[in-house]
């Protein structure tokens, strides 16, 4: 099973949408598969909220990914040089401060529905904040394992190899502005004329 | 990607295998070592030292084989800490490295037992590192057959006996082709454990193993100069995991001289440098204000037949480049090789230790720099 799995994974999916793709095509339904109806007749609060959830799900899951591959080295080395507790927990701090940065936005959007960009624009923003999250998180964890290691060999090298980790930190940042770059594009969630919660677009 | 989920379950004995390794001998100590004038000065100066009081309760005076012996104690109990701590595969990992110490206990126990020696004292002078539950269950058996179906059944090294070595062999091989013929299996085996780990893990290991493959084929040939053993027998007993495999190895097989053998290692660059001559070269010692002259009594004395080489020199080179191999496995974090590294690097700090102990309890001060050190 284990040598066979990425078949059984990528075979089995595969053989799954032919079958459904074909099925919808012989029945005469083949126009059901349809993705422009599909972008216009989601509500862009669903997209928005997924965009929220996924960004504030995301850093989570990267900042707690940090904390722990770097809380584990600590409590190793820490055993022979309890000098690197303190020190090292800070650096797993830096990965949760940018989780919070998405959630202020969108709560005075949502109060109509009408701006399809402003949803979009939510679920992507949200999303790529979310995954340079992710990755900074983990990247500042795993720096940070190394960092505390070393610290416990030889305490000359705690500020320098701290100095990489910032760079790692940067990551984050460099996800939250081209995040926040996104959403200042959008308008609020502005009521449509008289009809509030259906799109005109709709058939 | 290794680095994603290694910490999970390793992360912690990482940190306290490099922790050991930090505690481990210094320069600066192994200084203050060779300048004690008796072994209660050395005992007061390794308390300073990461070992602290372990030989505190021992009466005087003090025998080298008790600091040998207790120091292999401390080694033994940080080695068990690690073990209890670990799960697959660093458990697996482990065990692999109890194999070595196993191999060697059996070994001692066969011969034991087929000489007639009584099994206690046997036991006692077994390597703890290498113990298994059944093995006082091999002392019992009386004749070769019982023995050898005894540790086909019980031991954990049971698949490399059944590889290589049948009833019949037990007593008419030599012993010692039987401990290389169940090295080599080991060897072979441990190293397609370490492949199907993958990662830092495998290029680590396998580079430490290879060269452990490569240093027992050229003990092997080396050895075998002048006597009953045949080349075909020889060339059996070679591991196949090594850099001189295949064409060092059959070079190796068909040698019969020192040159020859410096010839199949000449492909080999690290190898290459073994077999010159030449005491500044490739001894670094403990100290340069002896060092010199040391290194060149050994040398001096057998002139140039050997090729400036001589065997006792060229075994201090494979542990030179062996510390040189296992500090390099410290330069990778999330990888399974610092273990193994760390527990060879106790090992040769305690031979370095018994040295300078022998030395001191002999007052032979002009050796006592002959040791090799870690750091």
């Amino acid at each position: 099973m284990g040598l066979y799995s990425s078949y059984y994974t990528y075979g089995l999916s595969t053989f799954v949408t032919v079958v459904v793709a074909l099925y919808l095509l012989f029945t005469g339904s083949g126009e059901a598969f349809n993705v422009g109806q599909f972008l216009e007749e989601t509500s862009p609060y669903a997209w928005a909220s997924t965009g929220i959830g996924l960004c504030i799900g995301l850093s989570v899951l990267g900042a707690g990914w940090g904390i722990f591959v770097t809380g584990a080295s600590i409590i190793g080395g820490g055993v022979r040089a309890p000098r690197i507790r303190t020190k090292n927990l800070i650096r797993c701090i830096i990965g949760i401060v940018y989780s919070a940065r998405m959630s202020p936005v969108p709560d005075t959007l949502l109060y109509t529905r009408e701006n399809y960009f402003t949803g979009y624009a939510l679920f992507w923003g949200g999303l790529t904040v979310g995954a340079c999250n992710l990755l900074c998180g983990i990247c500042v964890g795993i720096a940070g394992s190394t960092a505390a290691l070393a610290d416990a060999a030889d305490p000359d090298l705690f500020v320098k190899i701290l100095i990489v980790e910032v760079f790692g930190s940067i990551l984050g940042l460099f996800g939250l502005i081209v995040g926040l770059l996104m959403v200042a594009q959008a308008s609020e969630f502005t009521a449509a004329a008289p009809a509030a919660a259906v799109s005109p677009f709709v058939h | 990607m290794e680095a994603l989920f290694f910490n999970v379950d390793s992360g912690f004995l990482e940190g306290i295998v490099r922790g050991y390794k930090a505690g481990l001998l210094t320069q600066n100590q192994y200084n203050n070592l060779t300048q004690c004038e008796t072994i209660e000065d050395f005992r007061t100066q390794l308390s300073a030292t990461d070992y602290g009081n372990f030989l505190a309760n021992e009466p005087l005076p003090i025998s080298t084989s008790t600091i040998s012996d207790k120091a292999t104690q401390v080694l033994v109990d940080q080695f068990n800490y690690l073990r209890s701590n670990a799960v697959e595969p660093l458990s697996k990992f482990l065990e692999y490295m109890t194999y070595a110490y196993m191999i060697d206990n059996v070994i001692l126990i066969i011969t034991g037992t087929l000489h007639g020696r009584n099994t206690n004292e046997l036991l006692q002078r077994c390597h703890p590192l290498g113990v298994f539950d059944t093995m006082p269950a091999l002392c019992v058996a009386t004749n070769v057959e019982e023995l050898y179906h005894t540790v086909l059944v019980e031991t954990p090294l049971a698949p490399y006996f059944r590889d290589s070595v049948s009833a019949a062999d037990l007593d008419d091989l030599n012993i010692e082709i039987i401990r290389n013929t169940l090295y080599k299996a080991y060897l072979e085996d441990f190293d397609a454990f370490c492949r199907t780990l993958g990662g830092p893990t495998a290029e680590i290991m396998h580079r430490i193993l290879a060269f452990e493959a490569d240093r027992r084929a050229i003990n092997i040939t080396i050895n075998s100069f002048g006597t009953q053993l045949s080349k075909e027998q020889r060339a059996k007993l070679f591991p196949t995991i090594g850099r001189l495999f295949p064409e060092g190895n059959n070079a190796l097989a068909r040698a019969d001289d020192i040159d020859q053998v410096r010839q199949a290692c000449e492909p080999v660059a690290e190898y290459r440098a073994f077999f010159e001559s030449g005491p500044a070269a490739s001894r670094p010692n403990g100290a340069r204000v002896g060092g010199s002259e040391s290194t060149a009594n050994l040398l001096g004395d057998l002139g140039d037949d050997l090729g400036g080489a001589t065997a006792a020199d060229l075994e201090d080179r494979f542990f030179v480049h062996e510390v040189h191999l296992n500090k390099l496995a410290f330069l990778q974090q999330f990888q399974y090789a610092v273990f193994y590294a760390y527990i060879k690097l106790k090992e040769q700090e305690i031979r370095s230790l018994t040295w300078i102990a022998e030395c001191i309890a002999q007052n032979a001060r002009d050796r006592i720099h002959d040791f090799i050190p870690t750091f």
